[in-house]
């Protein structure tokens, strides 16, 4: 009598309203999106009440060779997209979240506490709040600048000279919590006497690393690497920075579908966009689970 | 002799991490030093001046605005707290149900829903649900955007749930159940009390991650006494779309307050445990 305590439909019942609620807000979008995608709707005029089937033109109009690459176009837009996800994501948050809780692993006491408690700040104080603290941050005279005039040298206008750049550093700053405290906690359940061991046969705290943490670590890396891709490839708080440029520097692939779709009300063309940008996260998805899979069988 | 080496090198090395891990850690604060000081500075800029005159004229004149405060104090409110008490709720009846009956794949289907709920986000979903908001007359609306906030969190938040719903003891339930209680019942007198913690865990999700929303309700609301604290922070700013900084400063502080009070309340009480399932 485990798991048999409700009948089916009794259980079902009980599944209802989150069932209602996925249906409405997660399902519908979806196949709503795959099928404007194929007609020119818009909000208002003609084509907002009677849309037109298009076929593949919003396609075609998006993957057109002539603009692909362009500043302001999709191709451009993902190339910017795949810098800031390998960027911000994989090396900043990834990497420096595993670099901290390994370095502060078995450390108790006030460093700790410091190191976390201020990256959790980051990672929980509201969007527009970090938004402008980092634009203070990195105005020409500001908390940056300053502190590189103290050391003789003259800093640039961050958000306008490298804005990319920028972005990169405020996201793996305003993600790598996660990955921090995700890390910390699979650590924490490696036991003690394997690191111990090792001491006593004397290794090298890299030969520690690669041989004991970083072994037990994978799972819990696959997972971090799909989450943190998927989160840093569909971010839209960049745009509370910079708004995308300057000039489309910045036009990270959320941003280019929010301009098209909802600013332009383009809402076909945006659906295309939308499409694309759902295809590539399923995509990103499922190599995560051929590549844990994989390793799954081989174990 | 071995000894003596052996400890001066753990020596060497306590004060290289404790050294690493401070400029980390300043890493971390340096951009938050605006956030901090500048609140309290009535001349602040975009610099951070430490040592300027501590004053607290800034939040005088954040109270006096009116839509201001109307965002902060009742409709960011009234926004976080329905997204949250509709979700914990919702969510806590499907992990009960998902948990005590024999549906297939349950597994699985939590997966798929956690998979397809970072799929269809942010801007891409935006398009349609700006559409069905707008025709089923909900357009500017705060239950139209709570209504949204709901359906996009709820995978995840039966994902957190079923880690606590799986551990109420069974026996409990069956024991009512050989008393006659129906299903609903024995829902809501033994096993919603008994998951208190995941109600608070998940409800405090919610409600930091309601709190914080920007996109949804900037897109579905229209009226500038709607708009929760997230939209009217961008309300400080003069005809020329220039920030006035010494009130943003005020105001940022004010808005955030309560997320990392709740913050502080969920660690103190529960620690973090919205990791409890993931492992691939």
């Amino acid at each position: 009598m485990q798991r048999g305590m409700l009948s089916r439909p009794v259980g079902l019942l009980f599944l209802a309203p989150a069932i209602i609620f996925i249906a409405v807000f997660l399902v519908y979008p979806f196949f709503s999106i795959f099928q404007m995608s194929f007609t020119n709707t818009t909000l208002v005029g003609v084509n907002a009440t009677n849309p037109q089937f298009v076929g593949m033109q919003n396609y075609v109009d998006l993957f057109d060779s002539d603009q692909w690459m362009r500043r302001g176009e999709m191709g451009f837009s993902l190339l910017v997209t795949i810098q800031f996800v390998i960027g911000s994501g994989l090396i900043g948050q990834a990497v420096l979240g595993l670099f901290i809780a390994v370095l502060l692993h078995n450390r108790r006491g006030f460093t700790r506490e410091v190191v976390f408690t201020l990256a959790i700040a980051a990672w929980i104080i509201p969007d527009v709040v970090v938004a402008f603290a980092w634009f203070a941050y990195l105005a020409p005279d500001g908390t940056l600048n300053n502190l590189l005039n103290a050391i003789g040298i003259t800093g640039p206008d961050w958000l306008f000279n490298y804005p990319l750049v920028s972005i990169i550093l405020f996201n793996t700053w305003r993600g790598a919590a996660f990955s921090m405290l995700l890390f910390s906690s699979a650590l924490s359940s490696i036991p003690p006497s394997q690191l111990e061991t090792a001491d006593v046969l004397g290794a090298s705290n890299w030969q520690k690393f690669r041989d004991i943490l970083l072994p037990q670590l994978t799972p819990y890396i696959l997972t971090d690497l799909l989450l943190i891709t998927l989160w840093t490839f569909n971010t839209f708080t960049p745009f509370l920075l910079t708004g995308g440029g300057p000039s489309y520097q910045t036009d990270v692939i959320s941003i280019f579908t929010y301009r098209i779709g909802l600013r332009f009300f383009e809402f076909g063309k945006g659906s295309a966009a939308a499409m694309v940008v759902m295809i590539i996260n399923l995509a990103i998805a499922s190599i995560y689970l051929l590549v844990s899979r994989s390793r799954r069988a081989r174990a | 002799m071995t000894t003596r080496s052996r400890k001066r090198r753990f020596t060497f090395r306590y004060v290289l991490i404790t050294l690493l891990a401070y400029v980390i850690a300043f890493f971390f604060l340096l951009p938050l030093l605006w956030f901090i000081f500048s609140p309290f500075n009535d001349h602040a800029t975009l610099s951070v001046s430490i040592l300027a005159n501590p004053s607290l004229a800034n939040f005088g004149e954040v109270l006096d605005n009116d839509l201001a405060m109307r965002g902060l104090l009742v409709n960011s409110p009234i926004i976080g707290v329905g997204t949250m008490l509709i979700t914990t709720l919702v969510a806590a009846l499907a992990a009960f149900g998902l948990s005590r009956s024999r549906l297939p794949g349950r597994q699985m289907w939590t997966y798929v829903l956690i998979l397809f709920s970072s799929v269809v986000v942010g801007t891409a979903s935006m398009v349609p649900i700006f559409r069905l908001i707008f025709e089923i007359g909900l357009i500017n609306t705060h239950i139209g955007v709570i209504l949204v906030m709901v359906g996009g969190m709820l995978p995840s938040a039966i994902f957190i749930m079923q880690d606590f719903v799986d551990g109420v003891p069974r026996s409990y339930e069956e024991a009512a159940m050989v008393m006659g209680a129906s299903p609903m019942r024995i829902f809501r007198d033994i096993t919603f009390p008994l998951i208190r913690p995941g109600l608070m865990v998940v409800g405090i999700w919610v409600l930091i991650n309601a709190w914080g929303a920007f996109l949804t309700p900037y897109l579905l609301l229209r009226s500038p006494e709607l708009m929760p604290a997230a939209v009217t922070f961008y309300r400080f700013y003069d005809e020329e779309g220039s920030p006035q900084i010494t009130l943003i400063a005020a105001y940022a502080l004010l808005y955030t307050l309560p997320v990392l009070i709740m913050y502080l309340i969920i660690n103190w009480r529960y620690g973090f445990r919205f990791f409890g399932g993931i492992k691939s």
